[in-house]
C-alpha cells in the first residue's frame, strides 16, 4: 500500500454493449490534491468519476481506496461524495434539509446537524439560506448548496462532475477561484471532471488529459500546456501551431524549409517528428530579422491581444500578440529554442 | 377574465353537456314528484328519505368496496409502476401499452370474462375441480366486485404514477445513495415523497369511479348486489324516481369532492406536477 495515494485506479476498462469507453486506464491520485479529468465530451472523463463513485462497475480492473478494493463497494458506503452536473438538489427539501441529509442518514444529534449545516453555510456563503426552496435559488447559489451537501458529510474524496457548467462566465471565474480556496481550506482530495481546458489549468494540481477512453496525458498543468505529449493534448490545451518536422540530432530541428536551435533530445537520428509553437511564442519583428517571413494574411481582435494569421507561402502561422500589423504587411517572425517543442508522431488510427 | 373567441365552442361545449345537466340534477334533487314544470315544489324530502339505515348501509358498502379496491390497486400498481419506470426506455413502451391495449376492449366484455372465468362452470372451477376440490362459489360475492374493480381501475392507478416516476431526475437518487442512503432509503426519502402527486391522481382516479360503479357490482356482484351506483341507476331506471336518484347523485358528489378534499390534503408538494386537482 502506498501512503501517498488516496485512490489508485488499476486496469480500468468499461464497456457497454460491446463498446469500449475507458481503455485500461490506470490512474494514480494523491492525497488532498486537486486532479481534473480533461477531455471532449465522450471521452470517458465522466465515466471515470462514475467509476470512482460507485454509480458503475468497471467491466475489468479494480479501484483501490486507501489501499482497500472498492471496486464492489456501493456507493452509499464509500467515503467520497459527488457534485452532480445538474446539482440534483432534492426539490421536495430546502436548503437546510438538502445539506442535513446525508448527517440524517447516519443519524447524527440534532444538535451537531445544525452546528455543522450552518458552519458550511458560512463556507459557501449562503448565511441565512436554511430555509429557502431549491427553486428560489439562483444557478451560482445551487451550485453552493450542491457543493456544502456533499462537504458536510466531511468526505476523504469530493467528485465534481463538470459543476460549473451551468453557470455564466463571469460567476464561472469566481467559482472557480472560490472552489479551489475552498479545497486548500478543507484541505481533502478533490477530483474534477470539466472540457474546458482554461478551468483545468487555472484550478488543478494536475490535470489528466483524456480523448476516447484513453489516457493522453498526466501531469502539472505548466507540464500539460508546455510539453504536450502529442498532436491531440497540444491541439486542446490552448491554441497550437503543428507542423511537421525532421530531428536532425539532438537540440537541432527542421521545419518550414530551416534549421531551428531547440532544447528536445533523445530522437532518432532525421526522424520525422511534430512541432508545436504556441501563438504567443512567435515573435513580431521586422522581416530583414525574421527566422521566419510572411505576410500577414488576416487579424482578429481578442482583447488583450491581437491573433494573426501569417503566411509564409507553405505554411498558416498562428501568432498572437499586442502588436497590430495590419493585413498585407510583410513581416518577420522569431521563436526561441526554448519555445520549441518536439513531439514524437504519433500515427492515430 | 378576457377569454379568446376559440374558447367558444369549449364553452358551449361545457355549458351543455356537463352544467345545464348538473343543473337539472340539482333541480331534480330539490324538488317533489310533480307532473309539470310551471307548479314546482321545492322540497328537501329527497334528502331526508336517504337518512334511512338502508341506504347509509349501501354508502357505507360503496364506499368501503372504493376504498379497498383504491389500497389494491396502489399496493398493485406501484411496484409495477416503478418496475416499468426502471426500464429501459424502449422496453417502457411495450410494457406501458400492455396495460394500456385491455383498455381499447369495451369495458363490459372485458367484465363478462370474468363471469366466465369465475363461474360454477368457469376455468378457474375447472381446474379447481381437476385437482379433487369442489366448485367455489367465486361469483356474486364482495370479493368477485372487488376483483373486477381492481382488474378495471388498475392502469389508472399505474399510468399516473409511473408518468411520475419516470420524470424524477435518476441523479436524485443518485445523489442521495452518494450521500449514505441505502436502496430502501432512497425510496422512503426520495422517490416516494417525490411520487405523491402520481400517487394522489392515480386515487383520485380510482376512488372516484369505483365508488360510483354500478356495472361491476350489478354483472359480478348478481342482480341483488346494491352499491350507491346500482342505487341511482335503479332509481331512474326502474322505480322512475328522478327526484329521489337526482339527490343520491349529488350526495354521491359530495362525499367524492370531500374525499378529494382530504386527499389532496396530503399533497405536501407545493409546486411541480401536481395532482388532478
Amino acid at each position: 500500500m502506498n501512503k501517498t495515494y488516496i485512490i489508485e485506479l488499476e486496469n480500468i476498462s468499461k464497456e457497454y454493449d460491446g463498446i469500449r469507453v475507458l481503455d485500461n486506464i490506470n490512474l494514480y491520485i494523491k492525497r488532498n490534491e486537486f486532479l481534473t479529468l480533461l477531455g471532449p465530451s465522450g471521452c470517458g472523463k465522466t465515466t471515470t468519476l462514475r467509476i470512482i463513485g460507485g454509480f458503475e462497475q468497471p467491466t475489468e480492473g479494480k479501484i483501490i481506496f486507501e489501499g482497500k478494493d472498492i471496486t464492489e463497494v456501493p456507493p452509499y458506503k464509500r467515503q467520497i461524495n459527488t457534485v452532480f452536473q445538474r446539482y440534483a438538489l432534492f426539490p421536495h427539501m430546502n436548503v437546510f434539509e438538502n445539506i442535513a441529509f446525508g448527517l440524517n442518514i447516519k443519524k447524527v444529534s440534532q444538535k451537531e446537524i445544525n452546528s455543522k449545516v450552518k458552519e458550511i453555510l458560512r463556507l459557501v456563503n449562503l448565511q441565512s439560506f436554511e430555509n429557502r426552496s431549491i427553486e428560489s435559488l439562483s444557478g451560482g447559489q445551487q451550485q453552493r448548496v450542491a457543493i456544502a451537501r456533499a462537504l458536510v458529510n466531511e468526505p476523504e474524496v469530493l467528485l465534481l462532475d463538470e459543476p460549473l457548467g451551468a453557470l455564466d462566465l463571469k460567476l464561472r471565474k469566481e467559482m472557480q477561484i472560490e472552489l479551489k480556496n475552498m479545497q486548500k481550506r478543507v484541505g481533502i482530495t478533490f477530483i474534477y471532471v470539466t472540457h474546458d481546458q482554461e478551468e483545468a489549468l487555472t484550478m488543478s494540481d494536475s490535470i489528466v488529459v483524456m480523448d476516447k477512453g484513453v489516457v493522453q496525458q498526466i501531469g502539472t498543468p505548466v507540464d500539460i500546456y508546455n510539453e504536450p505529449k502529442n498532436r491531440f493534448v497540444a491541439q486542446f490545451i490552448g491554441d497550437s501551431n503543428i507542423i511537421n518536422g525532421i530531428m536532425l540530432e539532438d537540440f537541432k530541428v527542421e521545419f518550414a524549409g530551416k534549421v531551428f536551435d531547440c532544447v528536445d533530445k533523445g530522437f532518432d537520428k532525421n526522424e520525422s517528428v511534430e512541432v508545436v509553437i504556441r501563438p504567443e511564442d512567435l515573435e513580431i519583428t521586422i522581416q530583414e530579422k525574421g527566422q521566419l517571413k510572411g505576410i500577414v494574411t488576416s487579424i482578429t481582435f481578442k482583447g488583450v491581444h491581437y491573433e494573426m494569421i501569417v503566411n509564409d507561402g507553405t505554411i498558416d502561422w498562428k501568432i498572437h500578440s499586442t502588436i497590430m500589423k495590419s493585413v498585407g504587411t510583410k513581416i518577420g517572425m522569431i521563436v526561441a529554442p526554448e519555445n520549441i517543442h518536439v513531439m514524437k508522431k504519433v500515427t492515430r488510427e | 377574465m378576457k377569454m379568446k373567441w376559440t374558447s367558444y365552442p369549449y364553452l358551449l361545449w361545457i355549458i351543455i353537456f356537463i352544467l345545464v345537466p348538473l343543473v337539472l340534477v340539482l333541480l331534480y334533487a330539490i324538488t317533489a314528484t310533480e307532473e309539470h314544470i310551471s307548479n314546482l315544489e321545492f322540497t328537501l324530502d329527497n334528502f331526508n328519505r336517504f337518512l334511512d339505515p338502508k341506504y347509509f348501509d349501501v354508502l357505507w358498502v360503496s364506499v368501503k368496496l372504493a376504498l379497498q379496491s383504491t389500497v389494491m390497486t396502489l399496493i398493485l400498481g406501484y411496484p409495477i409502476a416503478i418496475l416499468i419506470a426502471k426500464e429501459k426506455p424502449s422496453k417502457r413502451n411495450i410494457l406501458i401499452s400492455l396495460f394500456i391495449i385491455p383498455m381499447w376492449m369495451n369495458f363490459l366484455l372485458r367484465t363478462y370474462a370474468w363471469l366466465t372465468l369465475l363461474g360454477k362452470n368457469g376455468i378457474i372451477n375447472f381446474i379447481i375441480s381437476q385437482l379433487g376440490f369442489g366448485p367455489l362459489d367465486l361469483l356474486y360475492n364482495d370479493g368477485a366486485v372487488l376483483l373486477g374493480m381492481v382488474y378495471n381501475f388498475l392502469p389508472f392507478m399505474i399510468l399516473p404514477i409511473y408518468s411520475v416516476l419516470v420524470k424524477i431526475d435518476n441523479s436524485l437518487m443518485e445523489s442521495a445513495e452518494d450521500l449514505g442512503a441505502n436502496k430502501f432509503q432512497v425510496f422512503t426519502k426520495i422517490t416516494l415523497p417525490l411520487s405523491i402527486p402520481g400517487i394522489i391522481t392515480g386515487i383520485t382516479m380510482v376512488f372516484m369511479p369505483a365508488v360510483s360503479t354500478f356495472v361491476i357490482s350489478r354483472l359480478l356482484g348478481g342482480g341483488q348486489y346494491m352499491l350507491i351506483g346500482n342505487l341511482v341507476e335503479q332509481q331512474f331506471l326502474w322505480v322512475g324516481d328522478w327526484h329521489f336518484g337526482s339527490a343520491i347523485s349529488i350526495i354521491m358528489m359530495i362525499f367524492i369532492l370531500l374525499t378529494m378534499a382530504i386527499t389532496a390534503k396530503f399533497d405536501t408538494q407545493k409546486k411541480g406536477s401536481r395532482g388532478l386537482w
